[in-house]
């Protein structure tokens, strides 16, 4: 059974931010086929100032929920931009989901990544279909509960999480924007993947890779 | 290849900029302290009065801080390039520009812009300030008339703004100033056209591509793309294009009277922006509505893309008094 400390989460940031630092490029460029361009840029700040908050925490003198709240607020603080309240509501519900443990089990994990799809659902008032970040997130969270729920373990699970959102991003591109700033596009955003949700399985497959150890 | 630009850093831009506009403005301008990106009049926020504070992404100046000042807006929150302020610079603004009165927040439609925004209202409700937000829906072919409440902000937040500034310098009453900006608002049509892309100085790549001939209307003033591309046309037919659609919308009559604005989106002279005003205003003769005033220039910009912008500011007696309500703003003055 594993178990995820206050050390292991900041770790899970360096490894989202890594990840996104790498990946920054291609989602300026898909984010400037139909919309500013500039969705890699928002990416990296944001993550690269939750990563630098949450690593300069005591691990061992700080509480799983604490360091999330920290990385939403740096997130939100560095960026604004609509993934600045969108993922810093994702990690404020998933320290919500997670307040008064010392350390995560395996359904704590997965209730902390259930809580942050439900958080990016609510803040940005996104249904699945409407060619937004939620069309990898919602898939990638119902695929990660239904996993751990037949008894498959962590590791398990979040490869269902990361290959559901996978998915969801790839039929991204056979949608017409319904939300955000592609939706004055109509049409024209068919046939092209939703920056958001290209981004939400860089972090999703970050969060997998460090986690499920 | 990557475009040119006299920067320093990419990601010390905006930062570098402000510091550049503070201390060209001193008379009109300061940054509220422990919060560099909420810039204050010197001359505005006042008991009983309304606050208004407006906010958006960097890279549109003079828009959003050079429209603080007095009879315009008391505090601006600025963004990264493009991208929306956070809740906190945007809380600050509305604590300095409140009088006790209630806080407008003003601001173009963006998703992103709504939800930072929303989130530092509610903040604001804690610290017992009231905030209401009138959101500026202006350019015309960002969705169809049928929903306008899903249009973008564009060049005619200069309007929208300038009549919610006068309406608060008038000491208006908080219900007041919040149906004159919604009537501004609904009173004025922006149509854009650009015709060569910007590049954000943390990437310093062109933002879309677009070919030698062509043009894209109803492009957004981020680079969003418009709802055609078609082939680049003399000044007299694309002002056509864009008065004609903004028409269809405000059916004017005979005897009608208009402000208007013709706008650069960055490196579009004003040698050209003056040759579409002559036609503008031809066209505009020829139907019988007045001009009571014109701008043109540099107002609402997207760094240093090709294009202009018309806007049309439809008006009547009260919307008349609110543009020429004096104003002194750091980059803009009236009255």
């Amino acid at each position: 059974m594993t178990t995820i400390d206050t050390a292991r989460l900041a770790g899970m940031f360096t490894a989202i931010a890594d990840a996104i630092s790498t990946d920054k490029d291609r989602l300026c460029a898909l984010d400037g086929v139909i919309g500013d361009a500039d969705h890699g840029i928002a990416m990296e700040l944001g993550f690269s100032a939750a990563r630098d908050a949450v690593t300069a925490l005591d691990a061992g003198a700080t509480e799983p929920s604490t360091l999330l709240n920290m990385a939403a607020k740096s997130f939100l603080n560095a960026v604004g931009a609509s993934s600045g309240p969108l993922y810093a509501t994702a990690f404020m519900r998933g320290a919500a989901a997670v307040k008064g443990k010392t350390a995560l089990d395996e359904a704590d994990a997965v209730a902390m990544l259930q809580a942050m799809a439900k958080g990016i659902q609510d803040r940005g008032k996104a249904e699945v279909g409407e060619k937004t970040m939620i069309d990898a997130w919602a898939p990638a969270a119902e695929a990660a509960g239904e996993a751990l729920a037949a008894g498959k373990g962590l590791a398990v699970s979040l490869e269902a999480a990361a290959d559901a959102a996978r998915t969801g991003a790839e039929a991204t591109k056979t949608m017409i924007a319904a939300k955000g700033r592609a939706s004055r596009l109509g049409e024209r955003s068919l046939g092209h993947m939703d920056p958001g949700a290209a981004s939400a399985v860089t972090v999703i497959d970050a969060i997998r890779k460090s986690l499920a150890e | 290849m990557k475009t040119k630009k006299l920067i320093n850093d990419g990601g010390k831009a905006v930062d570098e900029m402000l510091a550049g506009i503070l201390a060209a403005h001193p008379r009109h301008l300061d940054a509220i302290p422990g919060s560099p990106r909420s810039i204050i009049s010197r001359d505005g926020p006042r008991p009983g009065k309304v606050g208004l504070v407006i906010g958006g992404g960097s890279g549109h100046e003079p828009t959003f801080l050079g429209f603080v000042g007095k009879g315009l807006a008391d505090a601006a929150a600025i963004g990264n390039v493009f991208a929306s302020p956070p809740p906190d610079p945007i809380l600050e603004c509305a604590k300095a520009a409140s009088g006790g009165a209630g806080v407008l927040f003003m601001y173009g439609n963006y998703a992103g812009d709504v939800m930072n925004f929303d989130m530092a209202a509610e903040m604001a409700a804690m610290d017992d300030i009231e905030v209401r937000t009138v959101l500026s829906t202006d350019d015309v072919a960002s969705a169809p008339r049928s929903e306008r409440h899903k249009r973008r902000g564009v060049a005619g937040n200069f309007f929208i703004f300038k009549a919610a500034g006068a309406a608060c310098d008038r000491m208006l009453s908080f219900d007041e100033c919040e149906r004159l900006a919604k009537k501004a608002n609904d009173h004025t049509f922006t149509m854009g056209v650009a015709l060569s892309p910007c590049s954000l100085p943390q990437t310093r790549r062109p933002n879309f591509e677009i070919g030698a001939d062509e043009m894209e209307i109803g492009m957004g003033i981020h680079g969003e793309p418009g709802v055609a591309r078609g082939p680049l046309k003399s000044a007299d037919e694309v002002t056509d294009e864009m008065l004609d659609r903004i028409l269809e919308e405000m059916t004017p009559s005979r005897g009608d009277r208009v402000a208007v604005l013709v706008n650069s989106l960055g490196s579009t002279p004003l040698m050209e922006l003056y040759i579409m005003n002559r036609r503008l205003s031809q066209r505009l003769a020829d139907i019988g509505v007045g001009v009571h005033a014109t701008w043109v220039g540099n107002y609402c910009t997207s760094l240093e893309m090709a294009g202009a912008s018309i806007t049309v500011h439809r008006l009547d007696g009260e919307l008349q008094a609110m543009l020429d309500h004096p104003c002194d703003c750091a980059m803009f003055r009236a009255g």
